[in-house]
């Protein structure tokens, strides 16, 4: 096989170069789709800065004391405002909190430390992770079904409906931010004599804590949003509540029907409405952020 | 207990000590009750199946397979179908899902291929995750007061001199799928960005670098190397936007027309599942709200296998990594 000449084959081919010449095809292809990226990036962004824009610019011009503290207007009516609304949202993500972070924070203990490789750990864990993607109005539906018919509409059943939906982000990030708790800490408790029970509440829930934090504070930041599961469970009431067996008004509620008016009035207000909503959902964000970052 | 092994050294009066009885019962309590939380999420699913399936089977024993093929939602008569609220709702999604899509994977490609400084990149996926944050009907509002006055003139010059394609067919009048699908295409797309940079940064760095060391450029790198191997995350970070465009609601009942109607057209208005729940459920009678429920469950069904399927890809893509590496 010795008269096989590897030289003369290598002079044959096109010269290969190590170094890369900026006309090139492959080159200038590279560059095209770098640009391209780019540009996709930027308009990718564009629809935040505009939506924050019209909020500040829209609902900042009618965002004043009056709109925070009186009641909607009616028809023609010049003014109000919904302050109703914001203790409505208010109330009822508080009532959803209240019902789903204990259970969320129990099912999630059960899942990331008594016992992560059962059956029914997999199966919770599955069923929690398609709840993430169940359709909000649906969890309308079920406490329609549930509660509704039988009780009427009131901020309760619009609280539940929101605790359904919190309740799969609250399981999900509080189970990763326990598995986060180094095993070394919780052998070390085993190993005093902790009973398990003790171990969870004295080492694994304390060091988790600001995880789990995080988790419910994004779990709150999307129930203040919602609006599909409180269509036709707590409805709306143009008065402020007096009990939680009445029909409340709500932020999003206010927006979605004030949005098809057609008077200037409500459309002002329905903006100023979603400024406050906007502004409420990013606390919690930036705080879930915030807890976030001190992280074990 | 009496089965207590350290009886005795209980007994003794020091600050340390073994668990006591109390202990032991509060510990077997306490594991009880973190049992059946996690046994109540399962039963809740079976729970909401349980009780919209229940209040649909009246509507589902009358109406059959016909409410599924059927195109009129007639109240007075009693005429309920909603195929045209399942091409909407489909036709919407996939709409939103081409563009939410290419927007999303680019984004996740941009954020993980060292195009920007890290820091500037952590900056840029907050920009991202905070789309994920502003409620639905924010966007709803902005969908009307923007987006169609926005889309309107473009709308009119395609259907004006490409109106013979049938997806410029009729003129935008105000609300119709292509403001919808636009917004829709903005909701999905943290969800397709977040899940697709997570499929990129599973692929272990060494493999990049061996791509560059074979000469490649960064885009060649990208599409023969980075992408074939993040396909599977990346799939299933499309089917779960898909799923979460199914069940998207209130800027579609807001944007999308709310009109019976199966048109091909992009500027025409038309309905989907959620939005047909979000309109017409308030004000329902009886029998509608039966109807309603079977609507329900239609779409709660398409939602969940879509939702399932993409779970299934992205655990598989999770189970292939850990087991190479």
């Amino acid at each position: 096989m010795s008269d096989i000449d590897l030289s003369s084959t290598a002079q044959a081919a096109p010269v290969m170069r190590l170094e890369r010449q900026p006309f090139e095809l492959r080159a200038m292809k590279s560059g095209l789709l770098t640009g391209l990226t780019w540009l996709i990036a930027i308009l990718g962004s564009i629809p935040l800065f505009s939506v924050i824009v019209m909020l500040v610019m829209q609902g900042g011009a009618r965002l004043d004391l009056e709109a925070l503290t009186s009641l909607p207007p009616a028809g023609f009516e010049m003014g109000g405002g919904f302050a109703n609304a914001i203790i409505g949202t208010l109330v009822m993500v508080a009532i959803a909190t209240a019902i789903s972070v204990p259970l969320g924070l129990l099912a999630a203990v059960y899942l990331a430390v008594l016992d992560p490789h059962s059956r029914l750990s997999s199966v919770a864990r599955f069923v929690a992770k398609t709840l993430t993607g169940f359709p909000s109005i649906l969890a309308g539906v079920f406490t329609y079904a549930v509660l509704v018919i039988s009780f009427g509409y009131s901020a309760l059943a619009g609280g539940v409906a929101l605790a359904v939906l919190m309740l799969p982000t609250v399981v999900l990030a509080a189970e990763e931010a326990m598995k986060q708790v180094p095993q070394k800490m919780t052998d070390a408790a085993f190993g005093m004599g902790c009973t398990r029970s003790q171990v969870i509440w004295k080492v694994v829930l304390p060091t988790g804590l600001p995880g789990i934090l995080t988790g419910i504070m994004l779990a709150v930041a999307g129930a203040a949003g919602e609006s599909a599961p409180l269509l036709f469970t707590a409805l709306f009431s143009n008065y402020f509540m007096t009990e939680l067996m009445e029909p409340t008004a709500s932020l999003s509620i206010l927006i979605y029907n004030f949005s098809a008016m057609p008077f200037d009035n409500q459309i002002e207000l329905a903006w100023a409405a979603s400024l406050v909503l906007v502004l409420i959902v990013l606390v919690f964000n930036i705080l879930a952020r915030l807890i976030g970052r001190s992280k074990v | 207990m009496a089965s207590n092994p350290f009886k005795n050294a209980a007994s003794a009066s020091t600050v340390s000590g073994p668990p006591s009885g109390g202990d032991y019962l509060a510990d077997s309590v306490f594991r009880t009750v973190a049992l059946t939380c996690a046994a109540l999420i399962v039963v809740l699913i079976l729970y909401i199946l349980w009780e919209i399936g229940g209040l649909a089977v009246p509507a589902m024993a009358q109406h059959g397979l016909g409410f599924v093929s059927g195109t009129s939602w007639n109240v007075s008569q009693e005429e309920f179908g909603v195929l045209p609220e399942i091409w909407g709702t489909l036709y919407s999604s996939l709409l939103a899902l081409v563009l939410g899509g290419v927007f999303g994977v680019a984004i996740a490609i941009f954020l993980t291929q060292d195009f920007i400084h890290a820091r500037l990149a952590a900056v840029f996926r907050t920009i991202v995750e905070l789309l994920a944050a502003i409620p639905s009907v924010v966007y709803g509002l902005w969908g009307i007061y923007v987006v169609i006055p926005l889309l309107r003139p473009g709308a009119e010059w395609l259907h004006q001199h490409l109106g013979f394609i049938p997806l410029f067919g009729t003129e935008l009048s105000g609300p119709g799928l292509a403001p919808a699908a636009l917004v829709l295409a903005i909701m999905i797309l943290p969800t397709v960005a977040a899940i697709s940079v997570d499929a990129f940064r599973r692929i272990p760095y060494k493999v990049k670098e061996a791509a560059y060391g074979m000469g490649t450029t960064r885009w060649e790198a990208i599409l023969k190397v980075m992408l074939p191997t993040a396909s599977s995350g990346i799939l299933a970070a499309l089917v779960l936007g898909f799923g979460r465009a199914l069940g998207e609601t209130m800027a579609l009942a807001m944007l999308i027309g709310n009109s019976n109607q199966i048109n091909l057209s992009l500027f025409a208005p038309a309905n989907t599942l959620a939005s047909l729940l979000a309109s017409s459920f308030p004000e329902a009678g009886q029998v509608e709200v039966q109807a309603l429920m079977y609507a329900a469950v239609v779409l709660l069904v398409i939602t969940l296998i879509v939702n399932i399927a993409g779970l299934a890809i992205q655990q598989y893509t999770v189970r292939k990594f850990e087991g190479k590496t």
